[in-house]
């Protein structure tokens, strides 16, 4: 029989931080999504057309 | 990485991962490395260069324009921090940042410093300008390779090349709106740039024995304190009348002559003041008191100019 892997067990204090920033995360690219979202209709169809 | 092998093993327990090993950093920590304050200014400057520019632009894409050149900013300043994590622990007014806290790793800032300096310069570009985008890259390049690893601690002119780097952002708001560069934004670069070595070496002076603990050869620990105050003045000097500059070549209205012309005075006065009070309490309340005038004239001379452009657009 193979052993059980051995893993690190997180402090409340770890797992809460952990937590916050992966709401965070994922706060940030939702904004990211709506962002890209907002702007394609601003611009249309010309959202490729942008000066160099 | 989690290195397991390194985990401590509590009697009876799973094994429990000791601080350092597993992040305890918070969003907070995070957000410090942006260096928020610099990021403030950035914005500022950046925001007027937007509204002074020729032509009009839709408010989402000004604001996508400000939000990737904040996070460029706060890119930059997190690979600062990740650099000079070394020098920050050693010196008072930097010991407190989340490296040399303890609260993020090295690593982990030059990770996220890296994903944002990225994504910053790759919205910038597909959503508004790829020549806006190649400053931004420009700019957070200038600052960690050429302020940064390269200037900071070989040469007392660390700040006044690399000052060059928080000169750009009202260029590239400028660039996002029009696509190109020409003189305004440039005269905008130039009183940033000429404004950046009298305000650091204002502080430098009141923190020389910090730089000099942590080998950082500024102006004051190379040259001496005397050097620096003339050297203040000289710069005052150049920065008061190309402050004026957009006002007397046209480009900005009577107020904003005037605004340039009398802070422009004070802040010779000050600096002046700097030069005056070489010793003991009074030259550290005289580099005080400039340093902190130096925040509100670059302020104010900005204010204007957006008040003013703001009223030009809004006049049509």
């Amino acid at each position: 029989m193979a052993d059980k892997p051995e893993r690190v067990v997180l402090t409340e204090q770890q797992k809460r931080s952990r937590r916050a920033r992966s709401i965070a995360l994922a706060l940030a690219l939702g904004a990211l999504v709506i962002l890209f979202y907002i702007v394609t209709l601003v611009k249309g169809p010309g959202v490729l057309n942008r000066p160099l | 990485m989690t290195d397991i092998s390194a985990v401590d093993h509590r009697a009876g327990g799973a094994p429990v991962a000791p601080a350092g090993l597993v992040s305890e950093a918070g969003v907070g920590d995070y957000l410090a490395l942006l260096k928020p304050r610099v990021m403030s200014l950035v914005v500022f400057t950046a925001l007027v260069g937007l509204v002074i520019a020729p032509g009009h632009t839709h408010p989402v894409i000004a604001f996508t324009a400000l939000l990737c050149i904040a996070i460029g900013a706060g890119a930059a300043g997190a690979l600062n921090m990740w650099y000079d994590a070394d020098i920050d622990a050693m010196m008072t007014r930097t010991a407190a940042r989340p490296i040399p806290r303890g609260r993020i790793t090295p690593g982990e800032a030059a990770g996220f410093g890296l994903t944002l300096a990225v994504f910053a310069v790759a919205v910038l570009g597909l959503l508004v300008s790829w020549l806006a985008a190649v400053m931004l890259a420009f700019t957070i390049f200038f600052y960690v390779v050429i302020y940064t690893i390269w200037l900071k601690r070989r040469t007392p002119q660390n700040i006044v090349i690399g000052g060059a780097a928080g000169a750009f952002p009202p260029m590239i708001g400028w660039a996002a709106v029009t696509g190109g560069i020409s003189l305004e934004p440039v005269l905008l670069f130039l009183i940033i740039f000429l404004w950046t070595p009298p305000h650091f070496w204002a502080l430098s002076l009141t923190r020389a024995d910090d730089y000099a603990r942590a080998r950082v050869p500024m102006l004051p620990v190379v040259a001496g304190p005397g050097e620096t105050r003339r050297q203040i003045l000289l710069y005052s000097l150049v920065l008061a009348p190309v402050a004026a500059a957009p006002w007397f070549l046209g480009y900005a209205g009577a107020v904003y002559g005037v605004t340039a012309i009398v802070a422009g005075a004070l802040m010779v006065a000050f600096a002046w003041g700097v030069n005056v009070e070489q010793d003991g309490e009074r030259a550290t309340r005289a580099a005080k008191r400039l340093f902190s005038y130096s925040i509100l004239y670059l302020f104010a001379l900005f204010a204007v100019l957006l008040i003013e452009g703001g009223i030009g657009t809004a006049g049509g």
